[in-house]
């Protein structure tokens, strides 16, 4: 019953924010929220296989360009609505999440790490010489003007990944407190106590790859219908894999609200940087904030609170 | 005897050119109480990884009532009945310590067929097993919070919250003072007489000959002796093999 009135609330909050937004006439809050909302997806995401499970994954930026590049593949051989575009880039990027957990999770720390790099640099090769999608001269994606009811165009984005991030982060928040988010923390904390507990280390770690993998596909895939064109460098950029890191590590990984401080946080002060100082700043910011969260509070903003409330306690 | 829990013919590991464990054999008959000691490195951890599926023997079988467990993994031991506790203590560290039991509760024994528990069920198991190993209080505690001999009776309730046939208890008295050892021996002695087979690994020999029905002896990864604790103390070759020619 609790995770229903969750959503209901996320959902009025969401409501809230798209009309908040459409009051102000600027269509500017609509792009900037679109990106900040995107991180929230792809920091949670993250997060289930990095923070419930502790393995860390660099290879976030595959799994979003595979989202993406499944909607231009898909958009031009027989456009569809985006709804439709992020279930199957979800599907395709879970796929290739699953396929990444059987070849890798016999690998453990910087070595699992290592290896999600490499398919990071396997996929973007392949989508690089993929002419059908555009290889590396990219693909131009034409979007429609406006959508009947809502509007423009990138209200409608904005409001799609709106509630692809609540989704998100309800799935995150109803894992993390279900048998299947003790089994991830049993992982993270020690495997081979929770092998000798019974838990299924192997499964469920396929399981949290295939997930997180899926949720950031549908994060990526309505991408090239906010940028119009999209080539190898922004789809694979080296944000997407700093930010989805560092988000959830600013905002605390051992929970579901971690990911969305931090994303809320970082990625309101890069949008701000972008038009206040230069887009460039941008990685120098959320690396200045990561080296001060690692020195004063390596377990993030819910982890500093919990320590400040068990001292309290303590007393 | 009747029929064993737990039955190794042959059982050999290898690492590398090192020979761990070589024709290894033994039997575990239900409810008994059996100690398993030998110097360091005779192969006493080596043994306990195999039979629970940690490492996979190279030669020989294991049997846990009846079935060749060849091929089954640790967690799969686990919820057919074989529980095992950790030389240095392995809690979660995030979780409390009622949640550090939810976790075999769910998964080993939520696991088993015909099996449901409810939240409900399971929150009682959980301050039942607390109760038992005298940590009812700091059921909302972490386990950084915990001494030296609060950490072994935990790990002790988390392997008991898998509801085991067999629990195999590594060195769970290391480390730990006179009447510290006393505590640790007087639960795993009410762990047997709720029913739990039990297999001791310890170096200290007043806990051993205090606990065992029967002791067996591993010296350089075989088996040199297995019958009641004080003839085997004066069998020849254990004497050689702790105190030297």
């Amino acid at each position: 019953m609790r995770f229903w009135i969750f959503l209901l609330v996320a959902l009025a909050l969401g409501a809230g924010v798209f009309f908040g937004a459409r009051y102000l006439h600027n269509d500017y809050l609509f792009f900037a929220g679109y990106v900040v909302l995107e991180y929230l997806v792809l920091a949670t995401a993250w997060n289930i296989l990095g923070g419930y499970c502790g393995y860390v994954n660099f290879g976030t930026a595959a799994f979003f360009a595979l989202g993406a590049y499944t909607s231009v593949a898909i958009h031009k051989f027989s456009p569809m609505p985006i709804p439709v575009l992020i279930l199957l880039g979800g599907i395709v990027s879970g796929i290739v999440g699953l396929g990444m957990g059987y070849l890798t999770l016999r690998l453990r720390g910087a070595f699992f790490s290592i290896a999600t790099l490499a398919l990071a640099v396997v996929v973007q090769t392949l989508i690089t010489n993929w002419d059908y999608v555009g290889g590396s001269r990219g693909a131009y994606v034409v979007r429609p003007a406006t959508v009947p009811l809502v509007g423009s165009y990138i209200q409608y984005l904005f409001l799609v990944m709106l509630v692809l991030a609540i989704l998100a982060v309800f799935a995150a928040r109803m894992i993390e407190r279900s048998w299947l988010g003790y089994g991830f923390a049993s992982i993270r904390d020690d495997e081979l106590a929770a092998e000798a507990s019974g838990v299924p280390t192997l499964r469920l770690k396929l399981m949290a790859t295939t997930l997180s993998g899926a949720f950031m596909g549908m994060a990526g895939a309505p991408l090239p219908y906010y940028v119009g064109y999209l080539d190898p460098a922004s789809g694979f950029n080296l944000a997407y894999a700093v930010n989805s890191i560092a988000m959830p590590l600013v905002g605390g990984t051992t929970t579901w609200i971690g990911p969305v401080i931090g994303a809320l946080l970082l990625g309101t002060v890069q949008q701000v940087a972008t038009v206040t100082i230069s887009s460039a700043v941008n990685l120098l910011i959320v690396g200045v904030v990561l080296v001060g969260f690692v020195m004063i509070a390596p377990n993030g903003i819910i982890g500093l609170i919990e320590a400040r409330l068990r001292a309290r306690s303590d007393r | 005897m009747s029929a064993p829990l737990l039955e190794v013919e042959d059982l050999g590991k290898r690492f590398g050119g090192f020979v761990a464990l070589e024709g290894i054999g033994l039997a575990v008959a239900p409810g008994e109480r059996v100690g398993l000691i030998g110097p360091n490195g005779s192969g006493k951890s080596t043994l306990v990884n195999c039979l629970c599926g940690t490492l996979r023997n190279e030669t020989g079988t294991v049997k846990f009532e009846g079935i060749e467990l060849d091929g089954y993994s640790a967690h799969q031991r686990t919820r057919l009945g074989m529980a095992r506790s950790f030389q240095l203590p392995r809690p979660f560290f995030s979780m409390n310590l009622a949640d550090n039991l939810r976790i075999p509760l769910l998964y080993a024994v939520g696991a088993r067929s015909g099996v449901h528990l409810t939240a409900a069920e399971i929150d009682a198991r959980c301050t039942e097993l607390l109760g038992l190993v005298g940590l009812s209080a700091k059921a909302r505690r972490w386990p950084r919070d915990l001494t030296q001999v609060e950490m072994r009776k935990l790990e002790l309730a988390r392997a008991m919250a898998a509801e085991p046939k067999l629990l195999i208890a590594d060195e769970a008295m290391a480390g730990l003072s006179h009447s510290e050892i006393d505590d640790i021996l007087a639960l795993l002695v009410r762990l047997n007489e709720r029913g739990v087979t039990i297999v001791l690994i310890e170096h200290i020999m007043r806990a051993v000959m205090h606990f065992s029905q029967r002791l067996i002896v591993l010296v350089s990864g075989r088996k040199i002796a297995d019958g009641a604790p004080q003839e085997v103390m004066q069998d020849p070759e254990v004497v050689r093999a702790y105190v030297g020619e």
